[in-house]
């Protein structure tokens, strides 16, 4: 592993490890460039990673205070949770289920295919599918990535049976075991899924495609990689000619540090990188860096999401096996007759007992919900996610008065359902009930969002800087050499779960960084 | 899961020692079966009958016939240490506690299931409620023998995983053609 001094401003220093973060590192140290990352969590090993819900939340999560506000219910439901994302080097990609989908060409052209939406803030991306499609391949590939590289799907689980029943004698046609960044068979030094069941606790067989074992590691053979773990950043800094120069962090021993950098790369999930550039506000960038535009914060998008649950008079046993191997495609697709724009996927989804306890109506208490919880392994259970409209008053702003553990405000997470979001949900509530009506359901169960664990827009990309933060490099509009390299970027969500984008992106921002150091542009 | 097997270590502790009967006598408060089958020794933070009162509260709160009280007294367990580390907690419960006494002039253990459920939901919305309900959501399904009842097997890893022990035995629909969902790779 390399060593780079606090002073030597040659390296790239990228702040967070997870989807974007350790992706871009990877990307960056094969080319031969020097990477310092600062990861606020700490690293752990798959041997650490325990079958046990809460135990595992305790261990990976992002607990530092947030503040929710807006009429969505996890202000209600979960007031200082508004995301469930990690701290950990690894990021979220140690949590996530691995659902692995492309963008559709429309969701990238979200303003001209929808046309003009009241209280949305809907915009084109600058970048089109066929530019993304070489990157969706490259990504495809190093995560492997089921039916994509001539590699089988995964076998279907219990949960994936009754979707599966259900969804096909309703006529839909598009109905698979998904496209998982999940070894149905060994590959890349990894093991094939055992069918262990908690995927959202750290993969303990190592076949899901988590940069804590992938990128990170691949990284540090270079040579190029100085990684450095509990290390949280609390601003970013710039010289007089408004060049990113370095970024003060707290280390692992709990002092102040300054590393000097080349590039300044920011991948702390959508809720960490807009709060980081807010509280890099300087003279010279008086609302936070790379804000001219006034839309750091804004426009955050959590995708519109909810939960099915069936219940059955026969066993499920839906807790056994892969998370999320399952998926019905057919409501994805733009079909404004249903009463809103853009599409959402139907995807199975399971708890253990403790977390469906937990999340399957939260706040309830009584009869009625210990005979669901009675009904545990006799159900069967679905997400739906689907694109949510990005509006300029849901954002992420500094808290007026609280600070966290470093003296740094928190967050506030500020959300409101947008019309389109509210009908879409509905619309997939009932289909998703219907899925499992025809499969033989006695009753049908709908559980709102949990805190959000897609978390996109903060920071998005414009043609114009005047509309967004950042290009289609992720390379921020007012200052040449800060990079958005996360979730953030997104100028829109799309219906599919965002982490195989996240990493294309990732990767070109990457050739495009290299790029831009070789003609010492930046 | 460390706590649960000193719960139990201590429950049978307590069942072999004969020092069940002495707990009660004088020191903590004591959680125990109508037939001595287990019990629960609690810190003191909580006098009996606030301990008593919640261990029927938590029972409302989440009923499931056909689990024992034992698994209920776990939760007030919890929430004994959480008055035992924090005076507020103590107070918040013991308050609340009286307040359940008071909204019908009759100790809330001396009411019906009924009218124990109407002094629940008149209460719903306090601070004492969501205390309550909020540990026992947490506390009260966290538990392995629970787990067992909801038929939740818990850990899979230190078996295996489910590949070879079940995570497809669903048989009462068609199984899914392979394209939709390929043979598992062995
Ligand atoms: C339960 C769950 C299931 C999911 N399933 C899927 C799925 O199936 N498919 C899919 O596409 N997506 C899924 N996701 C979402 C996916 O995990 C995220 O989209 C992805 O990891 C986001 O990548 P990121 O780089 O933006 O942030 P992250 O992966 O969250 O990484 C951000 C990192 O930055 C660090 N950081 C933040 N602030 C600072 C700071 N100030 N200083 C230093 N470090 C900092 C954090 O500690 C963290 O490690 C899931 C998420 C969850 C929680
Ligand atoms: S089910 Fe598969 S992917 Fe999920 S944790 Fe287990 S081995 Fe990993």
């Amino acid at each position: 592993m390399a060593k780079i001094g606090y002073k030597d401003d040659s390296a790239v220093v990228i702040i967070g490890s997870g989807a974007g973060g350790g992706t871009l590192a990877n990307e960056l140290c094969q080319k031969g460039i020097k990477v310092v990352v600062l990861e606020a969590g700490k690293r752990h090993t798959i041997d650490d990673f325990t079958n046990d819900e809460w135990a595992a939340f305790g261990q990976l999560s992002w607990l530092d205070k947030r503040t929710t506000s807006g009429n969505w219910r996890v202000a209600k439901d979960f007031p200082n949770l508004p995301a469930w994302i990690c701290k950990t080097v690894g990021g979220t990609t140690v949590h996530w289920a691995g659902a692995s989908l492309r963008l559709q060409a429309h969701e990238l052209q979200a303003r001209s295919t929808y046309g003009e939406i009241d209280g949305a803030n809907l915009l084109d991306w600058p970048l089109t599918l066929e530019e993304l499609e070489p990157y969706y391949a490259k990504a495809e590939d190093k995560m492997g990535v089921t039916r994509t590289n001539g590699i089988p799907g995964l076998p279907g689980n219990n949960n994936f049976k009754v979707m599966y029943a259900g969804a096909t004698r309703l006529g839909y046609k598009e109905v698979h075991t998904g496209r998982m960044a999940i070894n149905s068979r060994p590959r890349d030094g990894r093991n094939a899924c055992m069918q262990l069941g908690f995927c959202f606790q750290g993969c303990k067989s190592g076949a899901k495609w988590s940069t804590l074992y992938t990128e990170i590691p691949k990284a540090e053979a270079t040579g190029q990689l100085d990684l450095r773990p509990q290390s949280h950043v609390l601003r970013i800094e710039h010289d007089d000619s408004g060049k990113a120069s370095g970024v003060v962090y707290v280390d692992k021993d709990g002092n102040q540090q300054r590393q000097a950098a080349r590039v300044v790369a920011v991948a702390g999930n959508s809720i960490e990188t807009p709060r980081l550039l807010l509280n890099s506000a300087s003279s010279a960038f008086p609302d936070g860096l790379a804000n001219s535009s006034g839309q750091v914060g804004r426009n955050y998008m959590r995708h519109m999401t909810g939960s099915v649950y069936g219940v059955f008079d026969k066993p499920v046993n839906a807790y056994r096996g892969t998370t999320m191997a399952g998926i019905v495609q057919d409501e994805a697709h733009n079909d404004p007759a249903r009463g809103f724009v853009g599409g959402y996927e139907m995807e199975t989804l399971f708890l253990g007992t403790p977390f469906m306890a937990a999340f399957l109506d939260p706040g309830a208490w009584g009869a009625e919900f210990a005979g669901d919880m009675d009904a545990y392994d006799h159900m069967a259970g679905m997400w739906l996610v689907g694109e949510d409209m990005p509006r300029e008053g849901n954002r992420i702003t500094l808290h007026d008065s609280e600070t966290d553990q470093y003296g740094m405000p928190i967050p506030n997470v500020h959300f409101d359902d947008h019309p389109n979001d509210i009908a879409m949900r509905s619309h997939a509530y009932r289909q998703g009930s219907a899925v499992y009506e025809a499969a033989g359901a006695t009753k049908t169960i709908e559980t709102p969002p949990y805190p959000s664990t897609h978390n996109l827009g903060t920071c998005r990309q414009s043609a114009k800087p005047a509309d967004g933060v950042c290009n289609k490099f992720g390379q921020s509009h007012d200052v040449a050499n800060l990079f958005i390299s996360d979730g953030s970027q997104f100028t829109t969500g799309g219906a599919e779960n965002p982490t195989l984008t996240i990493v294309s992106l990732a990767i070109r921002q990457a050739d495009y960084i290299a790029e831009e150091m070789g003609r010492k542009a930046i | 899961m460390e706590r649960r097997i000193k719960g139990m270590n201590r429950r049978q502790f307590l069942q072999t020692s004969g020092l069940t009967a002495a707990g009660t006598a004088f020191a903590a408060p004591l959680l125990t079966a109508a037939d001595r089958a287990w019990a629960i020794e609690l810190s003191g933070a909580l006098d009996q009958h606030t301990a008593d009162t919640l261990l029927k509260m938590v029972r409302r709160l989440y009923p499931h016939s056909t689990l024992s009280d034992i698994y209920y007294g776990y939760v007030v367990e919890d929430l004994d240490r959480a008055a035992k580390s924090d005076e507020q907690v103590a107070k918040l419960l013991k308050d609340g506690v009286k307040k359940l006494d008071r909204a019908l002039q009759i100790d809330f253990l001396d009411l019906s299931d009924g009218y124990q459920l109407k002094v629940l939901e008149g209460m719903s919305d306090s601070a004492f409620f969501e205390k309550v309900r909020s540990t026992t959501i947490v506390s009260l399904y966290n538990q392995e023998l629970v787990w067992r009842h909801f038929g939740y097997e818990g850990a899979s890893y230190p078996y295996g995983g489910y590949i070879n022990r079940g995570f497809d035995d669903l048989a009462w629909l068609p199984e899914p053609p392979a394209e939709a969902s390929p043979p598992k790779q062995s």
